[in-house]
């Protein structure tokens, strides 16, 4: 590594470890993460542990976020969805990554009628509204958790591939891919080597803000009973079995809500962090096609 | 005549015209292999587990699927853009006069929407980018994140918890025809509206802020301070109004995004539009359904972006001389 790679890199720890908002929000997420990795040890009851004499008790000492219409613990619950709901965002967004940043950084490279055929295909699939194009992969696919995780790895793997091609264009003309050719290097070594380190930036970015909208989209999904099947617990569906108990029982509705809420706040306000400092020049086209 | 065709415009038009008709056919492609890509037959899975032999044949025949699939793939384009689009499997009513019954409801709820979301996203976009960094900007950045971060079945869900069953102000659900009821229509639309609106209005928030940010450090707005234009002037005339281009392609996007994306929101609130349809024919895995509302979104979608960049090149003269 050059000097210059490690002062590069040493100035961009200094520009987010400076941005409160992202020491915050990172800092969030690690209890996040924490707390979804050990959700089954820590969880103070069985997430199927149905106690009906205990059933639409609120917050209290014994069951912090309360209980549900069946006297199971909202808390116990609510930790074993997040861990469900960051597991299929997390693989989801590394098959979009896998993916997209394979299609993109080709197309973007070798250019021709294969960057033709690769982009008519991305717009295509950008003609789908995000939640639809969802729905059509579970209404072939069936629902489940696995058809959740392909659905939502589908619907942002062209986000990825347009990223990842914009900046492979940039980078293609820069002086030192053209020396490093013009030396004999070989197309795999350019790539792996000049190509993918200098567009990790934006991807980076697009990560973080992709599995926000994935924890949103698995909820959306799940709520509609297409997501992860009972008797696993899901946000989502915690939120629609509320429905009917919400005046008396509200905090069956507000604590998965809450958790949801917080998990992609976290992971907004850390991609807006890291944008700022690693892709300040990036629009990013993925809020536009926001979930709803 | 000739004048027409080289008049940039219209060669603009024309460009972007051709491209969607390119990716309407992609989006032809797929729909069609939708109820091709089903593992195992769709209409014996349509059908669920009692049916007759005679009801698997009718159904089959009748959505052509006993046909070889290269005919089909010819004949469903060639109805699809006759407007034709196959019977449902459940009852078999025509796709086309089901979407078209849908219609309304979708489009009333997305229109109040975003201009609900418009009514906020104007004002506090260019209000947080004339006051940059100071501590308003920052609550209303603050603001905006969480409204893109909130579920928006879940702000329904206790939208109507509080509006509609505590308070008692306005009605949990449902759907009144605004030519039928104009009060009822007004009273059952605030609540998803404003579910739909605050979203949008958080994302359009951010786009708005940096579009006039972006126009308050170009050149020209400098010259216009330097010659001594009122503050006033130069905020209105010379940084908002061209601010307002971007925005403009920001809200086609957002139209186009609410009306295939209220699909949980018509969920939430009982609202029969498109969005409910689409969840009711997934659940019940009636494709030609699926096929006729999934096209009709995408060519809307399609069409809101061709009007957008149409009065794009209308407004921006950049755009259709490059």
């Amino acid at each position: 590594m050059t000097t210059a790679e490690t002062n590069t890199r040493v100035s961009s720890w200094r520009l987010l470890l400076g941005n409160p908002v992202t020491v915050v929000s990172g800092a969030i997420l690690a209890v996040i993460v924490i707390v979804a990795l050990t959700a089954n040890w820590i969880a103070p009851y069985g997430i199927n542990d149905v106690n009906v004499p205990d059933a639409l008790q609120g917050p209290s000492g014994a069951h912090w976020f309360g209980t549900d219409e069946l006297g199971r613990d909202v808390f116990s619950r609510v930790l074993v969805a997040t861990q469900a709901s960051l597991r299929v965002a997390v693989i989801s967004v590394v098959f979009a990554v896998v993916v997209g940043v394979t299609v993109g950084v080709v197309s973007g490279y070798r250019g021709g009628w294969l960057d033709t055929i690769f982009m008519r295909v991305v717009d295509v699939m950008f003609a789908f509204p995000v939640l639809l194009l969802a729905l059509a992969v579970v209404a072939i696919l069936g629902p489940g958790m696995t058809t959740t995780i392909l659905a939502i790895g589908i619907v942002y793997t062209p986000i990825f591939a347009r990223v990842a091609r914009a900046s492979t264009l940039s980078v293609r003309v820069e002086p030192y891919v053209s020396v490093s050719r013009s030396m004999g290097t070989g197309h795999l070594y350019i790539l792996s080597r000049h190509i993918v380190p200098n567009i990790a930036g934006p991807l980076v970015v697009q990560t973080s803000l992709s599995l926000a909208f994935a924890i949103l989209s698995e909820a959306l999904l799940s709520f509609l009973g297409l997501g992860i099947q009972p008797p696993q617990p899901s946000l989502g569906r915690m939120i629609f079995d509320s429905q009917g108990f919400v005046t008396m029982a509200w905090w069956m509705a507000v604590f998965p809500g809450a958790a949801i809420f917080v998990t992609v706040l976290a992971f907004n306000l850390l991609g807006d962090g890291l944008r700022d400092v690693l892709d300040p020049k990036q629009r990013t086209m993925i809020e536009a096609r926001r979930k709803q | 005549m000739t004048r027409l065709v080289t008049h940039p415009i219209a060669r603009f038009l024309a460009r972007r015209l051709a491209y969607s008709a390119v990716v309407l056919f992609g989006v032809l492609i797929v729909v069609f292999a939708l109820v091709h890509l089903v593992p195992g037959d769709p209409v014996r899975i349509a059908l669920g587990t009692r049916y007759s032999p005679q009801a698997y044949e009718a159904l089959r025949s009748a959505s052509g699927l006993d046909k070889p699939i290269i005919q089909q793939f010819f004949s469903y384009i060639g109805s699809a853009l006759t407007g034709d689009l196959g019977v449902s499997f459940r009852n078999g009513d025509p796709v086309t006069v089901i979407l078209l019954e849908r219609l309304p409801a979708t489009v009333s709820l997305a229109v109040v929407g975003i201009l609900i979301a418009m009514l906020i996203a104007l004002p506090a976009g260019i209000w947080s980018a004339l006051h940059e960094g100071r501590a308003s900007d920052a609550i209303i950045r603050v603001a905006s994140q969480f409204g893109v971060s909130v579920p928006d079945f879940w702000m329904g869900i206790l939208l109507i918890a509080l509006f509609a069953t505590t308070l008692g102000w306005l009605p949990t659900s449902g759907y009144q025809p605004l030519l039928d009821n104009p009060g009822g229509w007004l009273r059952h639309i605030v609540l998803p509206a404003l579910t739909v609106g605050l979203v949008a209005g958080a994302i359009m928030t951010r786009y708005v802020r940096s579009a006039v940010l972006e126009v308050a450090s170009m050149g020209y707005v400098r010259t216009a301070r330097s010659k001594g234009l009122s503050p006033r002037v130069v905020t209105f005339r010379h940084t908002v109004r061209n601010a307002l281009i971007p925005v403009l392609t920001i809200t086609g996007i957002q139209l186009a995004t609410i009306l295939g994306g209220v699909i949980v929101v018509e969920v939430v609130f009982a609202w029969p539009g498109l969005g409910r349809l689409v969840y009711n024919a997934v659940a019940t895995r009636d494709y030609p359904v699926i096929q006729g509302a999934v096209l009709l979104i995408a060519a809307l979608f399609l069409l809101i972006n061709l009007i957008v960049d149409a009065l794009y090149a209308v407004v921006d003269p950049r755009i259709r001389l490059s």
